[in-house]
């Protein structure tokens, strides 16, 4: 019966790692900005330096 | 311009991104506006951060709009190769930009922005105070409490379905594992809750956070006791619950609109610095520690910014911002100017009479600041008053009955009245409900400083509109022609003459005439706050808006025509109304009372009686002042004020009133402080906005009732001391989850059926 307290562990474990996620996403300001990342992957890069004529 | 300097850098793309990318640049801006951040004074506190190679700053744009601004402002190291990188935030709309400060000055960058349409907005708020980041703490207990949450949940399984003698350990081991689990929850992530109760005991008030807290450190301490006594497994689980959906509300009605700032005053109006002229020399100073009997130097179209008197230079100077009035006044040297007018006649010099803080406009701020109270007439803060009082009566009788009969009883029954007799889902209630309908106006172009205001909007009986700038549109004017008739040729020239100035009135009358064609007038003369006079095609004509006295006894703005000095006609000037103001007062005035205050002449009192019915009370030639005390007044008599208003002028009236709404024409406009802002377009649906703010009310009562059925039942257990952690672990999540259920879906159908939602 104690490999359940040993599951028990490793899923605290595992939960822990999330959390630790979480915070660290939310410190380094992901959840900052919903609008400019979801726009500035959609611009090409630029080869073309020429201005249009 | 703009265009040039994109397409040299090869950024054409801008253009294809979005249809309408670009607001038109309306003013050009003057070489050396941002002069003041040379100033290194200055400059560091706009700076963040800055080594021997770099210097990094943030910028707030309120300009930026679309992702064409994204595209464009991401790209300025092609224009500038001094840029090192930028990058923007959007929500905040600001940009934060790397530059190398050897190649380009902070001065340079911000003329660089300016120059593509993204003229910085450099408040003296950002010059006075350190540049605040976002508090994320609230998050982060969020987080914290919904880990320990749920797997403090997923533990007491075995609580719920009972064990088996034989796993005693396991139990024991789960029991002493939700305890440690609970730890964080009950010393950081409720610490929001303790300390907002705690501030709200040291003010001998109980707000809606007291019975929370309490009710926390109750379960804790009866559930720390049961599993260190090894009586039972405790109800860690409906304590973190608790918690944690608790901080899902509070995260939520934290999350409104940053982008809009509504605390403004009159800082936010007036330039940073000045150019004072000094030994003939000029410099720029920073506006506070501007000093009397200085002499400064205002450029056309700035802000005059403290009173003072004139040197030198032609003022015509528009009040529109302080008094409604929309016509230029014509001032000569030697005479007084009030803080607040816009300059329009070119470059002049003014001496300094009273510091900034001291002049006419400032203290209409400053009067309001003292009056300021704290606002705590929430309908949930009256309820919780008698909410903690009900609670204690209930634990007190529980408790003395168990002491009669069966004392064993009387720890646990009262202790369970606490743990479920918690507001929990009467303030998830609320601040669902708020933070739902906040969203639904805020999408239909209302923008709510906070919750409150929905509370206020709901009570409103009496609103109060401003006319210049609210009623009608700024800047357009309906032109109507009387006397002898005019031939094409004639109107031809006469456009050419009036397409020599700048003047308002000049302008609308191009409108109104046409355009003159190939037509020139020559040597023509204009006389600020006078009028224009010129040949053309060998006429002279005159176009003339009469002497003061003149203008003061006529009703409507009027423009006099002369050809060859023989008087032909006049021009009158009326103000346009947005299109839906009729349609707008007669629905208003159906259910409430209205007035209409303007600052302008009674040129429109027939038409505005016509448009009420003679319903509304009707004043003009009103000082803002004049406006704080009228809606003063209304608020002593009884009534609940909405003052919609535009301006500076309505500055003080906005903030005296129950509800201020400032009306915006574009979003980034300055609107003085109030407490919401609604696009002008939208003004037309303000009766609609009213009405979803009482449904909100109807709302937030139906899931208080629901709330107080839950509680019954979980005190029904409770005062038998009967509550087992199954009932409390069933009845805490399905009362939260089903009123949230609940408050959302019946806004979103108020909502809908005012067609606020599609």
């Amino acid at each position: 019966m104690s490999v359940i307290i040993i599951l028990l562990l490793a899923s605290i474990f595992v939960a822990g790692i999330f959390l630790v996620a979480f915070l660290w996403s939310v410190k380094s300001g992901q959840f900052n900005d919903d609008y400019a990342p979801p726009s500035r992957i959609l611009f090409d890069d630029h080869t073309d330096l020429k201005p249009k004529q | 311009m703009v265009y040039e300097i994109i397409n040299e850098s090869g950024l054409c793309n801008y253009y294809d991104l979005n249809a309408n990318p670009g607001i038109t640049q309306r003013i050009s801006i003057r070489e050396d506006k941002f002069a003041f951040l040379a100033d290194e004074n200055i400059a560091s506190r706009l700076i963040s951060f800055r080594n021997d190679e770099q210097t990094h700053v943030i910028f707030s744009l309120p300009q930026m709009h679309c992702s064409s601004c994204l595209y464009l402002l991401e790209n300025l190291h092609r224009i500038n190769k001094g840029v090192i990188s930028s990058r923007v935030n959007f929500p905040e709309k600001t940009v934060e930009i790397f530059f190398d400060h050897s190649v380009i000055s902070l001065q340079q960058l911000a003329s660089l922005l300016a120059g593509v349409g993204y003229e910085p907005y450099i408040s003296l708020k950002d010059i006075s105070s350190p540049q605040k980041r976002r508090d994320q703490s609230l998050i982060y207990h969020l987080g914290v409490a919904g880990f320990c949450f749920s797997n403090i949940m997923l533990m007491s399984f075995p609580e719920y379905l009972g064990v088996d003698a034989g796993e005693e350990l396991i139990r024991s081991v789960f029991r002493w594992a939700n305890l440690l689990l609970s730890l964080p929850v009950f010393f950081y992530a409720a610490w929001p809750f303790y300390e907002s109760s705690w501030k709200s005991l040291k003010h001998r008030f109980l707000n809606i956070d007291a019975p929370i807290a309490l009710a926390v450190i109750i379960t804790f301490v009866r559930s720390v006791w049961e599993v260190v006594s090894g009586t039972g497994g405790g109800y860690f689980d409906s304590m973190s619950g608790i918690v944690f959906f608790m901080l899902v509300g509070r995260v939520l009605q934290n999350r409104t609109y940053r982008q809009l700032s509504f605390e403004r005053d009159y800082r936010s109006y007036f330039p940073i610095a000045v150019t004072v002229i000094e030994e003939g020399k000029q410099r720029s100073c920073l506006l506070p520690e501007l000093k009397i009997h200085d002499t400064i130097l205002i450029h056309n179209e700035e802000l005059v910014p403290v009173d003072g008197w004139i040197i030198k230079g032609n003022a015509l100077i528009d009040y529109s911002f302080v008094t409604g009035e929309s016509l230029p006044v014509a001032k000569a040297p030697g005479e007084m100017i009030y803080a607040g007018g816009r300059q329009t006649g070119g470059n002049m010099e003014v001496k300094v009479m009273k510091e900034v803080n001291q002049s006419y406009l400032t203290s209409l701020w400053n009067r309001e600041h003292a009056a300021e109270e704290e606002k705590n007439r929430s309908f949930v803060h009256t309820v919780s008053r008698y909410f903690t009082v009900i609670v204690f009566t209930i634990a007190l009788a529980a408790g003395i009955y168990w002491q009669l009969n069966d004392p064993s009883k009387v720890w646990s029954s009262v202790t369970a009245v606490f743990i479920v007799a918690c507001p929990c889902a009467l303030l998830l209630a609320n601040s669902f409900t708020n933070g739902h309908i906040l969203r639904i106006l805020g999408r239909n172009g209302l923008y709510l400083r906070s919750a409150q205001v929905i509370e206020d909007m709901a009570a409103v009986d009496h609103i109060v509109l401003d006319k210049t700038g609210t009623l009608t549109s700024a800047g357009q004017q309906h032109v109507s022609y009387e006397g002898e008739p005019l031939s094409g040729k004639t109107m031809r020239s006469i456009a050419a003459l009036a397409s020599c100035s700048n003047h308002p009135l000049s302008r609308s009358i191009v409108q109104y005439l046409g355009e003159a064609g190939d037509i020139q007038a020559d040597g023509f003369k204009e006389i600020p706050g006078k009028g224009i006079e010129g040949y053309v095609n060998d006429t002279w004509i005159r176009l003339d808006a009469g002497s003061a006295e003149e203008r003061a006894s006529n009703k409507t703005t009027t423009v006099f025509l002369y050809i060859e000095n023989k008087k032909t006609g006049c021009f009158y000037f009326t103000n346009q109304y947005r299109t839906f103001i009729p349609r707008l007062l007669k629905k208003l005035i159906s259910k409430r009372r209205v007035s209409v205050i303007s600052g302008d002449t009674a040129a429109e009192k027939a038409n505005l009686w016509r448009m009420t019915n003679g319903k509304a009370a009707l004043f003009f030639k009103q000082m803002p002042a004049d406006k704080l005390n009228y809606v003063k007044q209304l608020e002593e008599k009884g009534d609940k004020v909405m003052m919609v208003g535009d301006g500076l002028n309505d500055g003080a009236a906005l903030l005296e009133s129950s509800v201020g709404l400032a009306v915006s024409d574009q979003s980034n406009n300055f609107t003085p402080a109030s407490d919401g802002i609604i696009e002008a377009a939208q003004l037309e649906r303000l009766p609609a906005f009213l009405q979803l703010c009482r449904n909100n009310r109807k709302i937030v009562i139906a899931s208080f009732v629901m709330s107080v059925l839950y509680n019954i039942t979980g005190l029904f257990f409770a005062v038998q001391g009967m509550l087992s952690p199954l009932i409390a672990a069933v009845l805490m999540p399905a009362s939260s989850l089903s009123i949230i259920l609940l408050t959302y879906l019946s806004s979103h159908i108020s909502a809908g059926r005012l067609k606020m939602v599609s």
